[in-house]
């Protein structure tokens, strides 16, 4: 595993995420129990876990909405206790739950979360000319984004999730069951948003995807049992994919 | 007593979700739909299971038709549906009962179908059904299915939104299922799942893109494919487009696919061609066809 030489060290080495025995109590169950790792800029950081295994909990304190039992943790440069609301301003979020509001266009929904995040009106029409023109929205602007496959609402919801330049986006689960060339354009806007030095964050229940992330952790019962990227993470547990590796962990 | 499919079509106003499927699931058969939301699955799961009406063509499951003997069918086949359909507010074990009821059978006296799954959710038989986890309530749902020990068994996407040990552990339920002779029909937008069934069909946009055991699915396709690698992955997707002479690109995890468009391909052309545009430590090697360059190349 890898652990950050010295947490002033790694300060200065671009980590736009830092943590260090990251611990959640609910009560005297552990629900994260102090977790320490680092996300570089413009990495793909693959966050996985069995069901149960405290990757939401983790999430949830990362994002400054649940408060840490203890460790510390910074996102973005900001202290996820006593900084969170810096943190959301500066972070995109998306996941299959909750993305856009099917019953806006998808003009009025960017136009929404161009608002929420502070962007003035000449800022958000320049945004959402050129974000429906990338995704070759143009025909569909002015329809229901309920009405629109479910591809069409990933690529789109993606694209407003950065909508404010933010510095890291997560997302979790993004990725549900569309055809294989679709969650490939999706993975490429992925690609693309890290080449232009956003981090982004993912969580996936589909082992495949893992081998597509920089670096990958996984969670185990609350603690970080591997961590490195795809290709190491094989050799380490001598299997073929990541999917041999995530069950060689967690079958134990 | 296997399931029989011809010339199914389906439309809702102007949705065309089933067009003219037709195939056929032989007795004791493990058999895989794959495709992705929205391909059809869960409507011809509907028809085959006497809940909606086809537009054209006719069907029989366990040797009955399924608008004409719809009665027959619903005592002969397990249903497990996409979303949880269980009574949320009974508990497992009342769960169980009143399918078992419905039937006009008893929880012992099929038991030995359903002991392996049952056993593992037993010790939470007072626990309500929607307090259950998500791998739990998987279990209690095929248990319900099978309690009446149907000859057929249908699963609508079972695995969808399941971590990995939870779906190699139903996986290998199904296995056990088929040796007790029920015949399986599985629908999964996970294409690595593919490979667990006997035969699948590959499904999309209400279409049947091809039908065939999985091993000779991968073997039909038509080139040679090659895994690509440099050190800027955005990079290398973008100049693979470009090239002139590429037939597709794919990201797959550290690699990208790579066909190429001519019969007489030199991978030290395209070598040359990356390092042209300032890609390092670039590797070109062949590799095999997965289920999912065959989807893409069908479906493409």
């Amino acid at each position: 595993m890898r652990f950050p030489l010295s947490w002033e060290m790694n300060m200065q080495n671009n980590n736009v995420i830092q943590v260090e025995g990251l611990t959640k109590m609910f009560g005297d169950f552990t629900a994260v129990d102090a977790i320490t790792f680092d996300v570089k800029k413009g990495e793909i950081f693959g966050f996985l876990g069995a069901n149960g295994a405290g990757k939401t909990t983790a999430i949830k304190m990362l994002i400054g909405i649940s408060n840490p039992t203890s460790g510390k943790a910074t996102v973005a440069g900001f202290d996820v206790l006593t900084n969170p609301n810096d943190i959301k301003r500066n972070i995109g979020y998306m996941s299959q739950r909750f993305a856009l509001y099917d019953d806006l266009t998808v003009k009025e929904n960017i136009t929404f979360f161009g608002g929420i995040y502070g962007l003035s009106r000449k800022r958000i029409k320049e945004k959402s000319e050129a974000l429906i023109k990338e995704l070759g929205l143009e025909n569909v602007a002015s329809q229901l984004v309920g009405s629109l496959p479910l591809g069409w609402k990933q690529k789109l919801s993606f694209s407003v999730a950065l909508i404010h330049d933010p510095k890291i986006v997560f997302l979790d689960e993004p990725t549900g069951a569309v055809d294989p060339i679709t969650r490939r354009q999706f993975w490429e806007m992925i690609y693309k948003a890290a080449n232009q030095d956003t981090t982004v964050f993912v969580t996936t229940h589909y082992m495949d995807e893992a081998e597509y992330c920089d670096r990958v952790s996984i969670m185990v019962d609350g603690k970080i049992e591997a961590l490195d990227t795809p290709m190491k993470l094989k050799e380490q547990f001598q299997a073929e994919s990541m999917n041999d590796v995530f069950l060689k962990l967690a079958r134990g | 007593m296997g399931i029989s499919i011809s010339n199914i079509s389906k439309s809702y106003k102007n949705v065309k979700a089933l067009q003219d499927i037709s195939f056929e699931v032989k007795p004791n058969e493990l058999f895989g739909l794959i495709g992705p939301d929205g391909a059809g699955k869960t409507t011809l799961f509907r028809i085959l299971t006497t809940l909606l009406f086809p537009d054209h063509g006719t069907a029989t499951v366990a040797g009955f038709d399924v608008v004409g003997d719809y009665k027959e069918i619903r005592k002969n086949v397990g249903y497990m549906p996409g979303r949880f359909s269980l009574y949320q507010d009974l508990t497992v074990e009342e769960n169980l009962n009143f399918f078992a009821t419905i039937f006009g059978t008893t929880i012992d006296e099929n038991y030995d179908l359903i002991k392996d799954i049952y056993v593992q959710i037993e010790p939470f038989k007072d626990r309500r059904a929607g307090k259950l986890s998500g791998g739990m309530k998987q279990k209690l749902a095929l248990s319900c299915a099978l309690i009446h020990k149907p000859k057929v068994l249908f699963l609508d996407e079972p695995t969808t939104g399941v971590d990995p040990v939870s779906r190699k552990e139903f996986w290998e339920m199904l296995k056990r299922l088929q040796q007790k002779g029920i015949t399986i029909l599985v629908s999964t937008p996970y294409m690595d799942e593919a490979a667990l069934c006997d035969r699948v069909a590959l499904i999309q946009d209400g279409r049947i893109l091809q039908i065939d055991t999985p091993k000779a699915i991968v073997k039909h396709y038509p080139k040679p494919i090659y895994n690509v690698r440099s050190d800027n992955m955005y990079q290398l997707i973008t100049n693979l487009k470009d090239y002139e002479f590429n037939h597709s690109v794919y990201p797959f995890g550290e690699f990208v696919h790579y066909t190429d468009s001519r019969t007489d391909f030199n991978p030290t052309e395209l070598q040359h061609y990356l390092e042209s545009k300032n890609l390092k430590n670039i590797e070109i090697h062949e590799t095999d066809a997965t289920i999912e360059d065959t989807f893409m190349e069908l479906a493409k």
